[in-house]
C-alpha cells in the first residue's frame, strides 16, 4: 500500500459553541476519485474549506505525502497543490478566457525596456487546454468567460489547476447546476483528470453522478462520517438512503405515500 | 490603445485556421462601443446646432479644456471603478491642493516647486489614508471616501482662515511652472491637455498591458477568488486610491497655478461629473468590467454637451437635462453591448463534427 497523496486524522472543527465537524478521517489517493458526499448541512462545505486553507480544522492533523501540513491561506494550499472549483467554476464572468485561466499568474515578455502580459500566449494555452478537455467549441481566447456554459466554466477551472499542475483537484457540487448532457461532460474530464493522475475529491449530493467515476466513496451525516466504503460495496438505493439519514427518509416516503392516497 | 490593434488569433495545435482581420461582431464585443456611438451622437448634435463656432479651434479648445481636466480624474477614478471602488474624496482633494500650493507658495512665499510636491504629496497621503481605511474597516469605498470628502473639506476651511486668514489665496507663480501647468497654447488650450494624453497612455499600459491590470480586472470581477489567486488584492487597492488622490492634487495644483489663486470650495462638481464621464464610457460601476477608450469617450462625451450647449441657441439650464438623459441612455446602450459581449459564438463556423 503506497501513502495516500492526502490524510486527514480526526479532523475537528467547531465555530465557537457549533461542533461541525466530528473527528473525520479520510485518505486521497494519486489518480482516484472520492467521492464526498451527504445532505446539506452534512459539513461538506467545511470540509472543503479546510482542505482548501480557508478554515483552520480546531484540532487534527493533516498529512500529503506522508508529511504534516498546515494551510495558512488558500493560497498557501494552491501552493501546496491543492486547487478548488467551485460550482459555477471561474467567477470571473466578465473577463476573457485568456485572463481570468491566468489570474494571479500572467505570462509575460518583454516589449522594449518593459514587461508586458503576453495575452497571444495567455490565450493560446487557455485554449489549447480546454481543448484538450473536450471543449471543442472555444477557439478564442479573448471571448469574455460569461459567454460559456456552465459545463464549459467548470471545464476551464479545471484545465487552469491542471495546467497549474495541481495534485489534488477539489470540485464542489460541480455538476450541481448543469443539465443533463453537461453533467455527463464534466464527468468525462473528472475522469480525464483522474488518468493524469490527479486525486480528484468530488463533492456532490447526486448518487448517480458519484456513482459514475467514484472509486471511493465517504458519506456525512450531521459532521460526522457515516460510512467509507470502496466501488461497488454498495447499492445506489444503500447509499441514498445513507445519505438522507436511513429512517427518515423511509419514514417520508411513508408520509408522501399516505399523502398521495388521500386525494 | 484597443487591444484589437494588436489581435493576432490563437493558433492553438488544434484550433481551426481563422482570418485574423477583426470582424464586426468582435468589434461590438468592445466595452467601449455604446460610448463611442455615444460620442458620435452628441458631436454630430452640436456640430448641427451649434454651428461652426463649435468645431473651430476655439469651440474645441472649450470642450477639450474641460475634458483634459475632467479625464485626468476619471481616469484613475475608472481604474478605482474597475477595481469595485469609488473615490468621492476627489471632491475635496482639488482644493485641498490648490490651497496647499496657493498657502505654501503665495501666502509664505516658498519656491514654486515646494507648494507642488506639497500638493502632490497631500494627494498620495489622502489617498493612502482612503485606501488603508477601505481595506482594515471592510467598510463600502462610498462611504469611506464621503467621510473623507467631509473630513477634508473641513480641514481646509479650518487651516485656510487659520493660516491666511481667508478662503481665497493668491498665487504668483513662474514662467516655467507657468508653461508646465497652468498656460495656454496658441492661446487657446490649456496645457493639461498633454498631461491628460500622457496619463491615458499610461493609464491605457496598466489596464491593457500590464499583470497589474489583470489584477484591477479581477479584483472587481470577484475580490475574493482574486485574493485567494495570490494577488496583493491590498496593496493594489492602497495604490489605486493614491493614483486617484494624487491625480485630483494635480488637477488642483495646476488649476491654482492656471487662474493665479485658489479657492476653498471649488472642485465638487468633479464628484460626479468623474463617475458619469466613467459610466457613459462603459465601465461597469459594480466592477470588473471597463476599458481606457471607453473612459475617454465618457469623458469627451461630457464635456461636449457641458460645453456644446453655450454654442447653440438654448438656454445653457438644458444642458443637465441632457447629460440625465444621455447617462441613462449610455447605460442601456452598454449593457446592451455588454450582454451581446457575454454571447459566444466561435469565431468559425463549426463544421460537420
Amino acid at each position: 500500500m503506497t501513502t495516500p497523496l492526502l490524510k486527514l486524522t480526526a479532523i475537528n472543527k467547531s465555530f465557537g459553541p457549533i461542533d461541525v465537524l466530528h473527528d473525520i478521517s479520510l485518505e486521497v489517493n494519486a489518480g482516484e476519485v472520492l467521492c464526498l458526499l451527504g445532505d446539506n448541512g452534512a459539513g461538506k462545505s467545511t470540509l472543503i474549506k479546510i482542505l482548501s486553507g480557508v478554515h483552520k480544522p480546531t484540532s487534527g492533523t493533516m498529512e500529503m505525502d506522508g508529511k504534516a501540513v498546515e494551510f495558512a491561506s488558500p493560497r498557501d494550499a494552491s501552493d501546496h497543490g491543492i486547487a478548488t472549483v467551485h460550482q459555477f467554476g471561474g467567477t470571473f464572468a466578465l473577463m476573457s478566457i485568456g485572463r481570468s485561466f491566468f489570474v494571479g499568474a500572467e505570462p509575460t515578455r518583454r516589449w522594449g525596456p518593459l514587461t508586458i502580459y503576453d495575452r497571444k500566449r495567455a490565450n493560446e494555452i487557455a485554449v489549447t487546454e480546454m481543448r484538450q478537455l473536450g471543449i471543442t467549441r472555444i477557439d478564442d481566447g479573448d471571448r469574455l468567460v460569461g459567454g460559456l456554459s456552465g459545463g464549459e466554466r467548470q471545464a476551464l477551472a479545471i484545465a487552469r489547476a491542471v495546467h497549474f499542475g495541481a495534485s489534488v483537484l477539489i470540485l464542489d457540487e460541480p455538476t450541481a447546476a448543469l443539465g443533463v448532457k453537461e453533467a455527463a461532460h464534466v464527468l468525462r474530464i473528472v475522469l480525464q483528470a483522474r488518468r493524469k493522475g490527479i486525486a480528484v475529491i468530488f463533492i456532490t449530493h447526486n448518487v448517480v453522478h458519484a456513482l459514475t467515476v467514484g472509486d471511493h466513496f465517504a458519506v456525512l451525516i450531521r459532521g460526522s462520517k457515516a460510512a467509507d466504503f470502496r466501488k461497488g460495496e454498495k447499492s445506489r438505493e444503500a447509499i441514498t438512503d445513507l445519505m438522507a439519514g436511513g429512517e427518515q427518509m423511509a419514514e417520508l416516503e411513508a408520509e408522501i405515500e399516505s399523502f398521495s392516497a388521500t386525494q | 490603445m484597443t487591444s484589437q490593434a494588436h489581435h493576432q488569433p490563437a493558433m492553438a495545435a488544434t484550433a481551426p485556421p481563422h482570418s485574423s482581420m477583426p470582424s464586426i461582431g468582435s468589434l461590438v464585443r468592445r466595452p467601449e462601443v455604446g460610448s463611442l456611438i455615444g460620442m458620435i451622437a452628441v458631436l454630430v448634435f452640436f456640430s448641427i446646432f451649434g454651428g461652426s463656432n463649435f468645431l473651430s479651434a476655439g469651440g474645441s479648445a472649450s470642450w477639450l479644456n474641460v475634458a483634459s481636466e475632467l479625464g485626468i480624474i476619471a481616469l484613475p477614478v475608472g481604474l478605482l471603478m474597475i477595481a469595485g471602488h469609488l473615490d468621492l474624496s476627489i471632491g475635496s482633494m482639488i482644493p485641498a491642493s490648490s490651497m496647499t500650493i496657493a498657502i505654501l507658495s503665495g501666502h509664505y512665499g516658498l519656491p514654486i516647486i515646494v507648494g507642488i510636491l506639497a500638493a502632490l504629496g497631500l494627494g498620495l497621503a489622502v489617498g493612502f489614508i482612503n485606501g488603508v481605511l477601505v481595506i482594515r474597516t471592510k467598510v463600502p469605498s462610498f462611504v469611506v471616501t464621503l467621510a473623507t470628502l467631509f473630513a477634508l473639506a473641513g480641514l481646509t476651511l479650518g487651516l485656510s482662515v487659520i493660516l491666511s486668514g481667508s478662503t481665497s489665496v493668491a498665487l504668483k507663480s513662474g514662467p516655467t511652472a507657468k508653461l508646465l501647468f497652468g498656460d495656454y497654447l496658441g492661446g487657446k488650450f490649456q496645457v493639461t491637455l498633454f498631461w491628460w494624453i500622457a496619463i491615458i497612455l499610461i493609464v491605457g499600459f496598466i489596464l491593457n498591458f500590464s499583470r497589474f491590470g489583470n489584477w484591477i480586472l479581477a479584483m472587481g470581477g470577484d475580490a475574493v477568488s482574486a485574493r485567494n489567486a495570490g494577488i496583493p488584492t491590498d496593496r493594489v487597492t492602497i495604490a489605486l486610491f493614491m493614483s486617484s488622490g494624487l491625480c485630483a492634487a494635480f488637477v488642483g495644483m495646476s488649476q491654482a497655478i492656471l487662474y493665479n489663486s485658489a479657492q476653498v470650495a471649488a472642485g465638487q462638481s468633479f464628484i460626479f461629473n468623474s463617475i458619469i464621464a466613467v459610466v457613459i464610457g462603459g465601465v461597469l460601476l459594480t466592477g470588473g468590467y471597463g476599458s481606457v477608450v471607453g473612459i475617454v469617450l465618457g469623458t469627451l462625451t461630457f464635456s461636449i454637451v457641458n460645453q456644446g450647449i453655450f454654442y447653440t441657441g438654448f438656454d445653457a439650464n438644458w444642458a443637465s437635462l441632457i447629460i440625465g438623459v444621455l447617462l441613462l441612455a449610455a447605460v442601456l446602450m452598454n449593457n446592451t453591448f455588454r450582454t451581446m459581449a457575454l454571447t459566444y459564438a466561435p469565431r468559425t463556423r463549426q463544421r460537420v463534427r
